[in-house]
């Protein structure tokens, strides 16, 4: 089973006060911290799994900048076997359909049995990679997956739908997934790994190698174009409290009596 | 020229909300450029929902085949894309849902269409299609625009807009042959997975201490629990808690777990990402701890503290316990 991962190098927001450069176009990315966006890491570890299970290789390819170098070899020390950048500065600032693109290109001539991707990128969110890739590659897909059972040339798969549902569908390989979190717990990466894995080549592949041209990509051939990014109006203030541990606590006692707490 | 398909979303013989949320942003879009609203409706035994969909489309399109009964975007995208190339809309909304997220990208591809996703607001500007969508798990909004093109395709996040009728409209059926002349080749339905029966239905419960990733170690739940405890409450969580097996899957709130509808719901550690927020618009008073001040959830919020959940939740904890002895 031969399976290729799309993975994506994405700045850990959740925690951190964000701020918005001054042309609108991005945040500030100065001093954010980066890594593996998280869906990819869980459609990471489910490529090493099978092929721990049923043999096979694992490649990882990502398209961005440089520094999305690391990235890779995170996934080599988890267990890829192999793995391909897209880093042609003419690839930077394609929306999905562009992305999606440059990834076919690349993996288009590789050999694959099964493709996984993140159900969503955390930072831009837009939840198409994987559909788009699949179209393009003429193969069926299933998104949100929970559950991957290869049996030959079949798999079995669970895809969420909401509030707790799910189906079962199975469906003919090769095929491309879109994983989602929690299908597995992924396996603790050292740093010592990383190091190590700096060994493994990377292979780089440029616009030309890709058999594109500068205007299919990038922002010239992206689907959607960003005119500016804000701060969400606010539009329900939620009132504050202040105060010491203490006097936070009196007043959220307060407020549990009045809405009917049971104290 | 500017009419409008809205694909009906629904599942197991009920429409969902979000079909009447679309049908009204749709219509407002079809006011502005003068089209006609259309509500597209796939599926097997389905005429008492084309019934229902009347009231809110100039027209029902319907189409009926037992190989649309459940939910696949294999013939959904065939029988979809053939209504397309036959009537030509200038816009098509489809849900940003399980449903939609499975059919939307493959669908724009096969179409040539650009495809905004996860809008929140829409409009028409002079060059095409203008949206509103959120990055960043929701802390920042940002303004995009599609490129020119003669039809344009957006999902719709749930709730963004009121399903509330406004007008009621008269629209008739048209029933269309389906053009599925096959059978579906690679992706097969096999069945639906129901939810685990809970041990502790928190959909039940009127109050609720919920923790997120912020609560950093699975050992910090006990303290969340003897909370809860001390309140007469239950514990609840977000997602990422239970991908990591910290809390069962029925403690979940949100989209892909449930929708809560407590008097209090204190959200600690909780970022606020809509798939979360979306399974508690049904809370009386919330109550959310975080040490961002610019985290979503405090616009869902009804009280807000900006600090540290560790520094608050022990003394909260001393003083519930010591009001009840
Ligand atoms: C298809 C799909 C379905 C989904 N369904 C659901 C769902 O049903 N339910 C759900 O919850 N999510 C769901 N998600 C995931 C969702 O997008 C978010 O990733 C998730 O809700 C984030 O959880 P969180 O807020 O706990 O974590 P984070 O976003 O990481 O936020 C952690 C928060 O804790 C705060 N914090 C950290 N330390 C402290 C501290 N010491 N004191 C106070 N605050 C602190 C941080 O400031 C931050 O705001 C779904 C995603 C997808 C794609
Ligand atoms: N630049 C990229 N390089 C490699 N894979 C990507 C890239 N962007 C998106 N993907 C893949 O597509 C998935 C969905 O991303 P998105 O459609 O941007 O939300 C991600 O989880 C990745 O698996």
């Amino acid at each position: 089973m031969d399976i290729i991962v799309c993975v994506k190098r994405v700045p850990e927001t959740a925690e951190v006060d964000l701020a918005i450069e001054r042309d609108e176009k991005d945040i500030v990315k100065k001093d954010l911290v980066f890594d593996i966006n998280e869906w990819d890491n869980y459609a990471m570890e489910e490529a090493v799994r099978i092929k721990e299970n049923i043999g096979g290789t694992v490649t990882a390819v990502t398209l961005g900048e440089e520094d999305s170098r690391e990235t890779l070899r995170r996934c080599l020390a988890m267990g890829a076997d192999r793995a391909m950048i897209l880093a042609d500065p003419a690839l930077q600032g394609s929306d999905a359909y562009a992305t999606a693109l440059a990834l076919h290109q690349a993996i288009k001539k590789e050999r694959y049995d099964l493709i996984l991707t993140g159900v969503q990128a955390s930072d831009d969110g837009y939840a198409q990679v994987g559909g788009i890739l699949a179209e393009m590659l003429g193969i069926p897909h299933v998104t949100m997956v929970t559950k991957v059972d290869i049996q030959g040339k079949l798999a079995k798969v669970r895809r969420e739908l909401e509030g707790g549902l799910e189906e079962e569908l199975e469906v003919e390989l090769p095929a491309l997934f879109t994983i989602q979190t929690g299908i597995n717990e992924p396996r603790y990466v050292s740093i010592m790994g990383i190091r190590k894995a700096r060994g493994k080549e990377i292979r780089e592949l440029m616009v030309k190698d890709l058999e594109l041209t500068e205007d299919e990509v990038g922002q010239k051939g992206s689907q959607i174009h960003l005119e500016k990014v804000f701060l969400p109006p606010v539009e329900k203030e939620a009132e504050i409290i202040q105060g010491d541990p203490s006097q936070i606590s009196e007043r959220l006692l307060e407020i549990i009596k009045e809405k009917g707490g049971v104290i | 020229m500017g009419d409008v398909f809205v694909l009906a979303e629904h599942l197991r013989g009920e429409l969902r909300e979000v079909t009447f949320e679309m049908l009204n942003k749709g219509l407002k879009m079809t006011e502005d450029v003068g089209g006609e609203l259309y509500a597209i409706l796939l599926g097997h035994q389905v005429s008492h929902l084309a019934e229902q969909l009347k009231g809110w489309a100039h027209k029902v399109l319907l189409v009926d085949d037992p190989q649309l009964e459940n939910f696949n975007s294999e013939p959904y995208q065939v029988v979809l894309s053939h209504l397309i190339k036959h009537r030509r809309p200038s816009l098509i909304l489809i849900g940003h849902t399980s449903f939609g997220m499975d059919l939307a990208p493959n669908l724009a591809v096969e179409l040539g269409f650009p495809l905004i996703t996860d809008c929140i607001e829409l409009r028409w500007e002079p060059a095409g299609l203008q949206a509103t969508r959120q990055i960043y798990g929701g802390k920042i909004n940002a303004q995009v625009s599609a490129r020119e093109s003669d039809g344009y395709l957006a999902t719709v996040r749930v709730g963004s807009f009121s399903a509330e009728q406004g007008v009621r409209l008269t629209g008739e059926i048209e029933t269309i042959a389906s053009p599925l002349a096959e059978e579906i080749k690679y992706k097969r339905f096999i069945q639906y997975i129901e939810a685990a029966i809970a041990e502790v239905d928190i959909t039940q419960a009127e109050i609720i201490v919920a923790v997120g990733r912020g609560i950093g170690e699975q050992e910090n739940i006990a303290m969340v629990q003897e909370l809860a405890d001390a309140l007469g409450g239950v514990v609840a969580c977000s997602r990422p808690i239970v991908d990591k097996k910290w809390l069962p899957k029925e403690r979940q709130v949100g989209t892909s777990g449930k929708t809560v509808k407590p008097k209090i719901y204190i959200a600690l550690g909780i970022s606020g990402a809509f798939q979360h927020v979306a399974g508690i618009k049904g809370a009386g008073t919330i109550i959310a701890i975080n040490k961002d001040p610019k985290a979503p959830i405090f616009s869902v919020a009804d009280y807000g503290i900006v600090d540290d959940l560790f520094k608050v939740i022990p003394v909260l904890k001393e003083k519930v316990e010591a009001l009840k002895s």
